[in-house]
């Protein structure tokens, strides 16, 4: 079957993505296996994340995603009995070292929330802050403006940059939030369903910015709608879970791949959507 | 590859969220301090005090006449008198705050509630020694215009202990509306679809359910009552007095230690010691009471939350 | 056929029907009544009160104003020529000297010359007070009173006004006020605050955000508990054989001074507001507690988000979001402690003291202590005092908690404006 074709009789809408022929792994995970006090979350983890592309982890609930995507900026750390075995690396580093402060890793390796959430302050405010406690030595009215622009926000908030930012629109709020995570400079930005809570044209909106923050930073996003992921993602890894309602990684390819030709039952299964 | 030296994420010092952390932690430390200080003090007194050769620990418990003067230390006359307006106060507010409490909970509008509510946290606002005063000037001339002044003294248990039940009342009523109100509504559903009438859910399904909570309100409400002051230091009367007549005068032992306190009263006297331990039974009375009422309240969360 | 229905006729249902109705009706009539209760206490409180603050009073003079000068009934109908000449021939020597000293009489206003006068040569002497109650219902009785006692007349009196509030303690009931009572209040809360805020809200803020849920922590959370219900005399003793009798030399500042003041004690300021400290700093405790626990996570997981670390995220996030609600709950604290009066009788508060405090070392009383005192002394006068010394108390509270409440409602209105 051409593929091209069934591109089109799917509608799921590829581009014919340019193949880079250097892909630079960012990130390693190497048999991570999580748990929650004495329940084992996620087992077996291994994949590697490429620079400068866009990753998305998809799958039914339950199946761990968000789990996996917590371990890679250390945010499990935050939760009460969380413990990892197996290994992150992050250009070679493992980030679960003993010496390793986790507030550094979280500024190099940023997140964006599923909810918009905001700092109580200014739209300026909430941009400045993470940088300055991170001890920013630079003209921050640049660095809000840069960050405005790079999140596609600047040109509607450039006029009210000191109104309390709860008062932007859903679809705003998270692209503050993204400008907010780019403004400390990361690497990496991880992305937790970040557009389940907006309406179609703000999620438009949000697949069109990442394409764009694909050239500078390396991308997770964790989705549970298939669609965006085959329309913003240049790899997938697609996560299952077992009877023990412990979640495994059953297939990662290149996007096009996993949708059009996935290798595994279950995989075909999840993507035509017999199953959720 | 893992083994650089130059690690990126190496752990900053942060000594400065070190010193905050501990800074904050020995904070919280100092409460437990509090209590050990208090343990240590009252013990440490009562010690000195039943050490004294006039004192035995069995008069102390037993005896019926308290006469410093005379050496005689039973302490009983000052528990009557703390028992005897606890459970004036408890007799009047316990139905009281019931009452309102269920109105509150299954009756009230919302206008009602509104009218409610800030009544009763003004009332809890009220210093103690406002209602001493009262106590004094308003409900002991009533008491002596009703059963006539003859049978009435001036100073007398039963005006403090009603007073006491106005002061608890708004307690009761607060915290009797939060253990019905944290009754699921299903519960009352239930009794409703069975055909019950509202007064019925409420006295079968309702209260029952809320027996618990309710218990450890009425519990602290009586700890609460044990250990008030300045109403009775104004209106039941000084000096030990053993009687079962709520209109004599008899001294509690808040009262009691208030007025010693109050007075002159040399470091290492007897007094001095002995109000130490009285304090040190105060304290192990509330403790007991405040102990369990939490204990069966945690009891009351579990099953409803 | 039709099968008796085991519920009995339809009759019977409506009589039961009708019964289980009436008694619901009865009860609810009940709660009606207990709640009515309620709401009356609180007026009988409070018309208590204010009954007797204000009435009649009847006095009588050491000496008559129509004494000094033939024909005038009351020295405010002196001329200013006859209040000087009065003065100055009937103050006794030792008070003439002394109020020359202080601002010589020609240089004095009539009304000065006539409260002096007042004070130190006509002497009214109290002979009986009434409340407002009676005042205004029983003027027949009044008047028979003050006939049947040679030499006395009547004035209504409100005994809370603006001298009242800056007169000291005074064994006059006339000329008595609560200047140093209310002073010693303030000076109280004051250490109060400085003691019990800062390490009420540093605990709540350890245990809220850095204690692991384990077994130590479980302990501080219930002893904490434990010692917000303990009575407050309990902290009075407390107070006393720590900070009076064991601090002493740092409570009575006589370590801070060369001078040694041979009747130096810890009964001072600083013992009392250290020990209304310690009764707070539970509830403070608690009520920051909360205030901490209503802040969203989100809050938190957005700030570690972009690499804040631990104490940037509570110092610059969660305790913005919840610094109303601790500070309201701060004041209604003190508010509490200001009404005190167990713990403070027990340390010792001084039973006469006209000085007012200059500094936490000082002997002290307070407005609640002032009334206790005034409330217990048997001439009648005193209770109108303690009536007057009570509205101001209330009036006080009443000042503190509404500009919680308005600190409370004023920050969550910008908050809404804002958002």
């Amino acid at each position: 079957m051409n593929t091209s074709n069934l591109a089109e009789a799917l509608n799921l809408g590829f581009e014919k993505k340019a193949v880079t022929h250097q892909q630079k792994t960012s990130l390693t995970l190497d048999k991570v296996n999580i748990r929650y006090g004495t329940f084992l979350a996620v087992k077996d983890i291994s994949l590697a994340i490429y620079e400068r592309q866009v990753t998305a982890f998809i799958g039914p609930s339950g199946c761990g995603k968000s789990t996996v995507l917590r371990s890679i900026n250390r945010m499990n750390d935050m939760i009460r009995g969380a413990s990892i075995v197996g290994s992150v690396l992050f250009n070679g580093y493992d980030l679960y070292a003993k010496d390793v402060d986790p507030v550094l890793v979280r500024r190099k390796i940023g997140m964006v929330f599923q909810k918009p959430n905001p700092f109580p302050k200014s739209i300026y405010e909430n941009i400045a802050w993470g940088a300055r406690i991170n001890g920013f030595k630079g003209d921050y009215d640049e660095l809000v403006e840069t960050s405005l622009r790079s999140a596609a926000l600047w040109e509607e908030v450039k006029d009210k940059l000191k109104q309390n930012a709860l008062r932007l629109s859903g679809g705003q709020q998270q692209r503050l939030c993204i400008a907010r995570t780019i403004a400390v400079q990361p690497e990496v930005i991880l992305m937790d369903e970040p557009a389940s809570a907006l309406d179609p044209i703000a999620t438009g909106k949000i697949e069109e910015l990442i394409q764009e923050l694909k050239a500078s930073y390396t991308i997770i996003i964790v989705t549970h709608n298939m669609g965006q992921a085959s329309r913003v993602s240049d790899h997938t890894a697609f996560f299952m879970v077992d009877e023990q309602k412990t979640g495994y990684l059953q297939e990662y390819a290149p996007t096009e791949q996993l949708f059009l030709n996935p290798r595994h039952k279950k995989t075909e299964e999840y993507i035509s959507g017999k199953f959720g | 590859m893992h083994e650089q030296t130059a690690h990126p994420f190496g752990k900053r010092k942060r000594i400065h969220e070190r010193v905050i952390e501990t800074t904050l932690f020995l904070s919280a430390m100092l409460s437990i301090l509090i209590t050990v200080g208090i343990a240590f003090i009252l013990i440490r007194e009562s010690y000195l005090f039943f050490s004294d050769p006039d004192v035995r620990l069995l008069d102390f418990l037993t005896g019926k006449k308290w006469q410093p003067m005379i050496g005689l230390f039973g302490f009983l006359p000052l528990l009557n008198a703390t028992l005897t307006t606890s459970i004036i106060a408890m007799a009047l507010g316990i139905p009281i705050g019931l009452f309102v409490a269920i109105y509150l909970s299954e009756y009230a509008s919302d206008r009602s509630r509104g009218i409610l509510k800030p009544i009763l946290e003004v009332l809890a606002g009220i210093p103690t020694i406002v209602y001493g005063y009262f106590a004094l000037t308003f409900m002991t001339p009533l008491l002596r215009s009703i059963f006539g002044e003859t049978t009435v003294e001036i100073y007398n248990t039963a005006s403090a202990g009603l007073v006491m039940g106005i002061l608890v009342l708004p307690m009761i009523a607060t915290m009797a509306e939060d253990a019905i109100s944290a009754v699921p509504k299903e519960l009352r559903l239930a009794s409703y679809a069975l055909g019950g009438t509202k007064i019925e859910t409420t006295f079968r399904v309702v209260i029952p359910a809320a027996m618990s909570g309710l218990s450890a309100t009425f519990l602290l409400a009586l700890s609460r009552a044990i250990g008030e002051t300045m109403i009775v230091a104004l209106a039941a009367g000084a000096g030990p007095k053993l009687t079962a007549n709520p209109f004599e005068a008899a001294e509690t032992i808040t009262g009691y230690i208030v007025r010693i306190s109050g007075g002159d009263v040399s470091y290492n006297s007897i007094d001095y010691n002995s109000i130490f331990a009285l304090g040190l039974v105060l304290f192990l009375i509330t403790f007991t009471l405040n102990l369990t009422s939490r204990k069966i309240s945690s009891l009351f969360h579990q099953e409803y939350d | 056929m039709q099968t008796q229905s085991l519920f009995g006729t339809e009759t019977d249902i409506n009589t039961l029907m009708g019964k289980r109705k009436r008694i619901g009706l009865l009860w609810k009539v009940a709660f009606l009544f207990s709640t009515t209760l309620a709401i009356l206490f609180l007026i009988l409180l409070l018309l208590t009160v204010i009954d007797s603050s204000f009435g009649y009073v009847a006095l009588r003079n050491e000496v008559e104003p129509s004494s000094l000068i033939a024909g005038k009934k009351s020295v405010k109908d002196f001329s200013r020529a006859e209040l000087e000449r009065v003065a100055a021939t009937n103050l006794s020597s030792g008070i003439l000297r002394r109020v020359e000293y202080e601002k010589p009489l020609e240089q004095r206003t009539g009304n000065d010359l006539v409260a002096l006068l007042e004070q130190y040569v006509i002497k009214p002497k109290v002979l009986k007070t009434w409340g407002l109650w009676d005042s205004l219902t029983h003027t027949k009785a009044i008047d028979e009173y003050s006939r049947s006692e040679e030499g006395s007349y009547l004035t209504f009196k409100s005994w809370i006004n603006a001298e009242f509030f800056l007169a000291d303690q005074s064994a006059d009931p006339l000329h008595a006020g609560i200047r140093t009572a209310f002073l010693g209040s303030l000076w109280i809360i004051l250490i109060t605050f400085l003691f019990a805020f800062p390490i009420g809200v540093g605990s709540a803020i350890y245990l809220q955000e850095y204690a692991q849920d384990n077994r130590l922590n479980r302990i501080l959370q219930l002893n904490i508990f434990n010692l917000s219900a303990v009575p407050s005399i309990i902290y009075g003793l407390l107070g006393l054989a720590v900070f009076v009798r064991a601090m002493q030399s740092f409570t009575s500042g006589s370590m801070f001074s060369s001078l040694t003041d041979a009747t130096a004690n810890g009964r001072t300021i600083l013992s009392g507001g250290l020990t209304l400290g310690l009764l707070v700093l539970p509830v403070i405790i608690i009520n920051t507690q909360e205030a901490l626990k209503a802040v969203p996570a989100s809050l938190r997981m957005s700030s570690y988000g972009v690499g804040a670390t631990k104490w940037q995220t509570i110092w610059h996030q969660v305790l913005p979001a919840s610094g109303e609600r601790i500070l309201t709950g701060t004041i209604l604290a003190l508010s509490r402690a200001l009404g005190e009066t167990a713990p403070l009788v027990v340390i010792g508060a001084s039973t006469f003291i006209s000085v007012d405090p200059t500094g936490i070392f000082s002997k002290f009383t307070t407005l609640p202590i002032q009334i206790y005192q005034w409330s217990a002394r048997p001439q009648g006068a005193y209770r109108n005092l303690a009536g007057a010394a009570i509205i101001a108390l209330l009036i006080l509270l009443m000042l503190m908690n509404s500009t919680a409440i308005y600190t409370r409602d004023k920050l969550a209105k910008k908050k809404r404006l804002e958002s």
